[in-house]
């Protein structure tokens, strides 16, 4: 187990340092001068402009840029953004993942609560009337895309009916629409997945052997059927939460709501390099960091896996 | 209809559909766990498998609808009215009228024709940014699999890498760099989402070739190079077409988020993201700029998805009663 933790881990290790280098790279190559757009319409010298690049580094060679950013991120410090003076990027990184998570955890909440339950009743109640709309929802859901039912929605209650705030984050209301939209496509893919894991459990020998055993039914749904069926939704609940980062850029951009992915997309926009750089490499790190919590889990359940 | 009789809800041994195999099965695809099938090929499974294709009502009407949207896309400066670059300020947010069936955009563009010219961006990205997802997915896994020891673990890293990454912020990151535009877009996406093809190849060919064949076919002096492209990727591909069914759709979702946020096609140029970025900013006034090509994408990932889950019920050999 110990033998099968330090490979993983080293494996994760190697992976980060291949990330952060193509990371460094894609940004070393983005076209366009930081320096010219930090100071924007202001008139400058070339020589200021080169005391600028001077002092942010622009004109080191690659491998002093890539050493200074890793020796700095080994001492927990991220830097401070080009674009907002004096702002420090851990800073700009936590406050912004903060407002991510609340809508996420909302949205995840949400979607679990009415998804799992839902999926188990479809489950047994095949062919029913629950069964069909469960399942004609959860194809609509995944295939319309959510930042479409997010303009959608702020026409309707925004707009029309004027009940919600359209953007923003300032009271309570402003939580509802994104939460709401961030919630469906989660909800459709869970439920889909409980549906299709409780029906395959259901026809399990060890469900009949309950069964035969005059176990209440409710029990056998509970103790058996529906625990059993949890593992592959936890394993997809890891993965998304793994990439939450993507289901949220465009989201955040259509509700102007102050998170991670609006962050992110400033900073492509505005060149802010050293925040593009240090957001990837944060979320690549939780998704590594997932992986190797996902692999041992299993391999605790299932010691097959170790031999691997 | 209603089944409320206490064990009634136990019965069902076999369901002829099972949803949990798909996703659980789809998880085990991307973690590179799914057992290995083997494919033969021939007329006579490929007739099988389309009669079973064949069962699946939604997946032919999917499968229909992808039909009539690749003859609009072929046939669609014939078939519209208008060019799809055709400015009327006149015509400025108006609604549906018997001469602009969808109404005009916010600058007096014609909406149903930048709909139908939409499919052409559509199926160019999510078809071909698929074919060269699977053409590099196929060759990395293949060559990871087959020869397996330092080669493996290095593609295995280079995999995992390039899986860790979160997709839409690597694209942006991308598309910035080389600039927005068509090509870039297929390009783009192609490059990076095709570790999934080969994680699934690498597990496949893990398998397959340690298979007698295979050795017959060494001992007989085959080259690497043959046996890899003649004995193990023909009979690897199975899994891969299913995959690649069910991720069309959310690659042409992708292209309309890059486009949405205005680094996806370049403008003017028809494609729904575009088409919805342009709506968004006069939804309040003229919200049915918006709603077309939201319905375009929807029913169009529907079909490609619907088609995916048909195709994965005919090839998979465990779903075979």
């Amino acid at each position: 187990m110990a033998a099968y933790l330090i490979k993983r881990l080293s494996q994760g290790v190697l992976v980060l340092f291949l990330v952060s280098l193509l990371t460094f790279f894609v940004i070393y190559f983005m076209p366009g001068d930081p320096a010219r757009t930090m100071v924007g319409q202001a008139r400058v010298t070339e020589e200021q402009l080169e005391a600028i690049r001077d002092k942010w580094g622009l004109n080191d060679p690659w491998y002093e840029r890539y050493g200074n950013w890793i020796g700095n991120l080994l001492t927990g410090d991220l830097g401070t953004s080009m674009m907002r003076p004096g702002q420090s990027i851990g800073d700009m990184i936590s406050n912004a993942a903060s407002m991510t998570l609340r809508l996420n955890v909302m949205a995840f909440a949400i979607s679990l609560l009415i998804a799992l339950p839902v999926g188990v009743l479809a489950a047994t109640k095949r062919n029913s009337f629950l069964d069909y709309f469960s399942t004609f929802g959860s194809t609509v859901g995944v295939a319309v895309p959510n930042y479409w039912i997010g303009v959608m929605a702020i026409v309707l209650f925004s707009v029309k009916l004027g009940w919600l705030p359209p953007y923003g984050a300032d009271s309570w209301k402003s939580y509802i629409l994104p939460v709401f939209v961030l919630s469906i496509e989660e909800m459709a893919a869970t439920m889909r997945l409980m549906r299709g894991t409780t029906i395959e459990i259901l026809g399990q020998d060890y469900v009949k052997t309950a069964e035969a055993k005059g176990l209440a039914r409710n029990v056998i749904l509970y103790r058996h059927v529906v625990r059993n069926a949890m593992l592959p939704v936890i394993t997809l609940l890891g993965y998304r939460i793994a990439f939450i980062l993507s289901g949220t850029i465009v989201i955040e951009t259509v509700f102007a709501w102050p998170g991670l992915g609006q962050l992110f997309f400033d900073a492509i926009s505005n060149q802010d390099l050293q925040v593009v750089q240090a957001i990837v490499l944060l979320l690549t790190t939780v998704v590594v960091i997932m992986n190797i919590v996902t692999d041992m889990t299993y391999a605790i359940i299932d010691p097959r896996v170790r031999v691997r | 209809m209603t089944r409320n009789a206490p064990d009634s809800t136990l019965d069902h041994v076999m369901p002829e559909s099972t949803d949990a195999k798909d996703s659980t099965q789809r998880l085990a695809l991307r973690a590179g766990t799914a057992p290995a099938h083997t494919f033969v090929d021939g007329p006579t499974e490929r007739r099988k498998t389309w009669l079973r294709f064949r069962k699946h009502r939604a997946a032919v009407f999917g499968l229909g609808f992808i039909v009539l949207l690749v003859i609009l896309a072929l046939t669609a400066q014939w078939i519209t009215p208008y060019t799809p670059e055709e400015v009327n300020l006149r015509m400025r947010g108006d609604g549906p009228t018997a001469d602009h069936w969808l109404g005009n955009d916010d600058i007096g563009r014609d909406i149903l024709t930048r709909l139908i010219y939409g499919t052409r961006v559509a199926l160019l990205v999510g078809l071909g940014a698929t074919m060269i997802a699977v053409t590099i997915g196929v060759a990395v896994g293949a060559t990871a699999g087959y020869f397996g020891g330092r080669v493996d673990f290095l593609l295995s890293r280079l995999i995992d890498t390039l899986m860790a990454f979160p997709l839409l912020a690597l694209l942006l990151t991308l598309s910035t760099v080389f600039g927005p535009s068509l090509r870039n877009v297929v390009i783009v996406i192609g490059c990076t989402v095709w570790a999934s093809y080969a994680r699934v190849v690498r597990a496949e060919v893990l398998s397959l070739r340690e298979r007698d064949y295979v050795l017959a076919a060494r001992a007989a002096g085959a080259s690497d190079r043959r046996i890899i492209s003649r004995h193990i990727v023909p009979n690897a591909i199975g899994p891969v077409i299913i995959l690649a069914s069910l991720a069309i759709g959310s690659i042409i979702i992708l292209e309309s988020a890059l486009s949405f946020l205005g680094l996806g096609v370049s403008r003017p140029t028809a494609s729904w993201g575009t088409m919805l970025s342009d709506g968004r900013d006069f939804v309040r006034n003229y919200p049915h700029i918006s709603i077309a090509p939201g319905i375009a994408i929807a029913l169009t990932v529907l079909a490609f998805n619907l088609v995916g889950d048909g195709l994965r019920d005919a090839l998979d050999p465990r779903q075979r009663s």
